[in-house]
């Protein structure tokens, strides 16, 4: 658990960077601080790992006030990620994943295995150790940022930015990921970031910080979206937060089963499959493969690959509603497919279906808080 | 130092200005050749090892050596100043010709396109684009090669060329530390007048420097 | 004239014997070496420093700037008359030659530890700190690793300077390959003059690529972009097993 109490800091020149924070991070869980330049994020990230010293106040690492013990062993049992990685370029992946097992005096050789360990874990091929840093793309520079932080297996990770330099789809790629691991990790992370849809992504609550140092909210996600505490939260959350909003959002769904043919069926098997003229063809896991327009299938000819259409995306059944909306809105033949945990077929759903669903959900909740 | 500069104002004054020529001579010289070797080793970029490593090797070779060997490569006399100009201007150019090229090269690719785009094209592009851009730099480069050539000069009294090094070696044969003085502090004061004069052209040509500057 | 300039630089004769080229050679290394530990021994700690702490940083750049300005010459020979007075014997002229030396060769080694230190990566020094490492753990692990290619090219410039000025020595008596020189001058002995200059000028290449040499393999692969070729990477992985064994 981190704490910040009445926490602040004022610059010499005058300016306030936070004022008065006070703030719980609770351990296992990664809280998200966001909010405009100038919030004051990054220096109380900072503060935490005391690269910046409070003006006053007082940070508690469990029960541990940081300001009570020497800076580089603080240091060295909190994870730092920052957005550029800062990885170090004279030495090698594997000796800068462990660097900090070696600043603690561990065995050289153990250290370096662990590395590799820990580099294929955050997907990294083993056969990078030996490269340097200038070999390799800002993606993979960054998941080794992300490995060395963790090489002395420290409790709290402090993340500024991480992800922030790197092309949108490595992004994506590398916010999965990192969900992924800390589903296994359960690190207490601290994590910065401008950006409000990777906050609502990523944060299990999120901070959102106003130039001069406040906090206006902290709030689950969910909460965030369909809740602002104000108009700044408001404005900062930005457009469109009541179908984000829905990304929090799961419900039971009762899919249709669908008929489904396969690669190679005929005409006729995929009219009879058909329903508004359409039918989707799975594999024999029963992944789903495409849609086929009956009417494209002339007399005795069969399904192949070029006949696909492979517009719509694919919603767990056990995801969010938004998933299964947007399901619906994208398939082509107006049916959203479910799918279970293998990637397999569960049924579809209709955009009315799915609606229906929401708008039932939401006025029991309603009802539910006005009684 | 007072009394020698005031009995002999004539030789002084004489061996100033021929000081101030032969330091800033070359300098002018070799930039002119630079600008055009330098945009050659920017623009094609297999040219830039081997003629930066050449200027390199030149610029190697100890000064007074470059002097003394001079007359058996030109056909000169050995006490004839144009071993030293020659020579200072080999320094000159090897400095130089790296600067321009790196100056050069320190342009954006994003403004050099743009410029492209616009229709600038080869001459018109590197006069009024890439060069202007590059002044900084350049003018870094010619503020070493004139300020040390101020100080190369001066070792030219040893080959007996007259100029405010010979107040060195008049102050040392007979024996008067001050009028060795005097050449020291007038060969600092002719480097500094001249490296202020190479700043304040610099800030004329580039006026977007001091408005960022100010900012 | 060039021939003979060989034929002296081939006569046995001036090769051996306290005034041959040997001899010379030996003490224009002398002259050198000495006072590049000086310089050595003055600008890399205050190099370090600066970088490092940043303090000073401007006033570092001016004075290198000043010293550049000095002539060196000038200022051996006004020394020598000034101060020899108050020397014993043996450093009338060594002392006075020795600091010129110095002077002239410590601004490019400050100048440029310094610069280097200042110029690795923001990103990688906050990293260090970040992770924990101490100001000395930060200053070794981190900031001269990377600035080592610009502390040895400072090296190199100054050590070239040095050996170039440690010619003039010969005017105030001493030896070294300015010898040559100044004898063949006021001998009227062409041959002797550039045989020496072609010595100086020889030493100076010689020594520079040994700094090439040298600036080549202590520099990590990391940071010179020299890295192994793939077809080395059977040793690589060869490397990483036996690691992760």
């Amino acid at each position: 658990m981190i704490k910040f109490e009445s926490v602040v800091k004022k610059y010499p020149d005058g300016t306030v960077a936070v004022n008065g924070l006070d703030l719980v991070a609770p351990s296992g869980k990664i809280t998200v601080f966001v909010g405009p330049s100038g919030c004051g994020k990054t220096t109380s990230l900072r503060m935490i790992n005391r690269m910046i010293e409070p003006t006053s106040g007082t940070i508690w690492l469990d029960d541990q006030d940081t300001g009570k013990v020497d800076a580089s062993t603080l240091r060295r049992g909190i994870g730092y990620v920052i957005q550029h990685a800062g990885l170090f370029p004279h030495r090698t992946i594997v000796d800068n994943v462990a660097t900090v097992p070696l600043l603690l005096g561990r065995d050289k050789k153990k250290a370096r295995s662990q590395a590799i360990e820990l580099m294929e874990r955050v997907g990294l091929p083993a056969s990078f150790a030996k490269r340097y840093p200038a070999q390799l793309s800002g993606g993979q520079q960054q998941r080794v940022g992300v490995a060395r932080a963790l090489a002395a297996d420290p409790p709290v990770m402090l993340m500024d930015e991480p992800f922030s330099a790197v092309d949108p789809v490595v992004r994506a790629e590398l916010q999965d990921e990192f969900l992924r691991l800390q589903s296994e990790l359960g690190k207490t992370i601290i994590f910065v970031t401008h950006d409000i849809d990777e906050a609502v992504k990523l944060g299990d609550q999120v901070a959102v910080l106003k130039v001069g140092g406040t906090l206006a909210q902290l709030a689950s996600p969910a909460t965030l979206l369909t809740d602002p505490v104000d108009d700044f939260v408001a404005g900062f959350v930005g457009r469109d937060r009541g179908y984000r909003a829905l990304g929090f959002e799961s419900g039971q769904l009762d899919p249709d089963t669908e008929q489904t043919v396969k690669l190679g069926d005929d005409a006729a098997a995929v009219g009879r499959a058909a329903r508004d003229g359409w039918s989707l063809a799975v594999d024999d896991a029963r992944r789903p493969l495409g849609w086929v327009r009956a009417a494209a299938l002339a007399e005795g000819k069969q399904v192949t690959p070029e006949l696909l259409h492979r517009g719509g995306t694919l919603a767990p059944v056990s995801g969010s509603l938004r998933g299964a909306l947007d399901a619906a809105l994208s398939s082509p033949a107006g049916r959203g497919v479910l799918i279970d945990d293998n990637g397999a077929l569960v049924g579809t759903v209709t955009a009315s279906e799915v609606v229906q669903r929401i708008e039932s959900q939401l006025a029991g909740r309603r009802n539910g808080s006005d009684g | 130092m007072i009394n020698y500069l005031k009995n002999n104002p004539d030789n002084v004054s004489s061996w100033f200005f021929t000081h101030l020529w032969m330091s800033v001579l070359p300098v002018v010289i070799g930039l002119i050749i630079a600008l055009p070797i330098g945009w050659v080793a920017s623009r094609y970029r297999w040219t830039y090892p081997p003629i930066t490593n050449l200027a390199g090797l030149l610029y190697t070779i100890p000064s007074l050596a470059l002097f003394i060997l001079m007359p058996s490569i030109l056909g000169t006399k050995i006490l004839s100043p144009v071993n030293m100009v020659v020579a200072l201007t080999v320094y000159s150019l090897a400095l130089l010709v790296r600067v321009v090229a790196d100056g050069l090269n320190s342009v954006a690719p994003d403004i050099r396109a743009a410029a492209t785009a616009m229709g600038f094209s080869g001459i018109g592009r590197f006069l009024r684009v890439d060069l202007p851009i590059a002044v900084p730099v350049i003018t870094a480069g010619l503020r070493v090669a004139t300020v040390s050539n101020v100080s190369l000069v001066s070792v030219g009294a040893l080959i007996g060329v007259p100029q405010l090094g010979s107040l060195f070696t008049e102050g040392f044969s007979r024996y008067i530390p001050g009028i060795t003085l005097l050449g020291i502090l007038l060969c600092l004061a002719l480097a500094l007048v001249l490296d202020a004069l190479i700043v304040l052209g610099s800030r004329v040509l580039t006026p977007w420097q001091r408005a960022v500057a100010k900012r | 004239m060039i021939s003979s300039v060989f034929s002296w630089l081939g006569d046995g004769a001036n090769w051996s014997g306290p005034d041959g080229i040997t001899h010379r050679l030996v003490q224009h290394l002398e002259y050198s070496f000495g006072a590049l530990v000086f310089v050595l021994i003055i600008g890399i700690p205050l190099g370090l420093y600066i970088g490092h702490t940043g303090k000073g940083g401007v006033a570092i750049a001016g004075v290198a700037n000043a010293l550049r300005a000095l002539p060196t010459f000038g200022l051996l020979l006004y020394l020598v008359i000034a101060y020899s007075g108050n020397l014993p014997t043996d450093w009338i002229y060594l002392g006075p030659a020795l600091f010129v030396l110095v002077v002239l060769g410590v601004p490019a080694v400050l100048s440029n530890t310094y610069a280097g230190v200042q110029n690795v990566d923001p990103a990688a020094r906050d990293a260090a700190r970040g992770m924990g490492m101490t100001g000395m753990q930060v200053l070794w692990r981190v900031e001269v690793p990377n600035a080592l290619p610009l502390i040895i090219s400072g090296i190199r410039s100054s050590l070239l300077q040095i050996v170039a000025t440690a010619t003039i020595a010969a005017y105030v008596t001493l030896g070294g390959l300015g010898r040559f020189m100044i004898d063949g001058l006021s001998q009227r002995d062409y041959a002797q003059m550039a045989g020496g200059a072609v010595l100086v000028g020889l030493l100076a290449v010689a020594l520079d690529l040994v700094m090439a040499v040298i600036q080549r393999y202590v520099v990590s692969r990391g940071i010179t972009g020299r890295y192994a070729l793939p077809a080395a990477s059977a040793d690589v992985v060869a490397a990483e097993s036996s690691v992760s064994v």
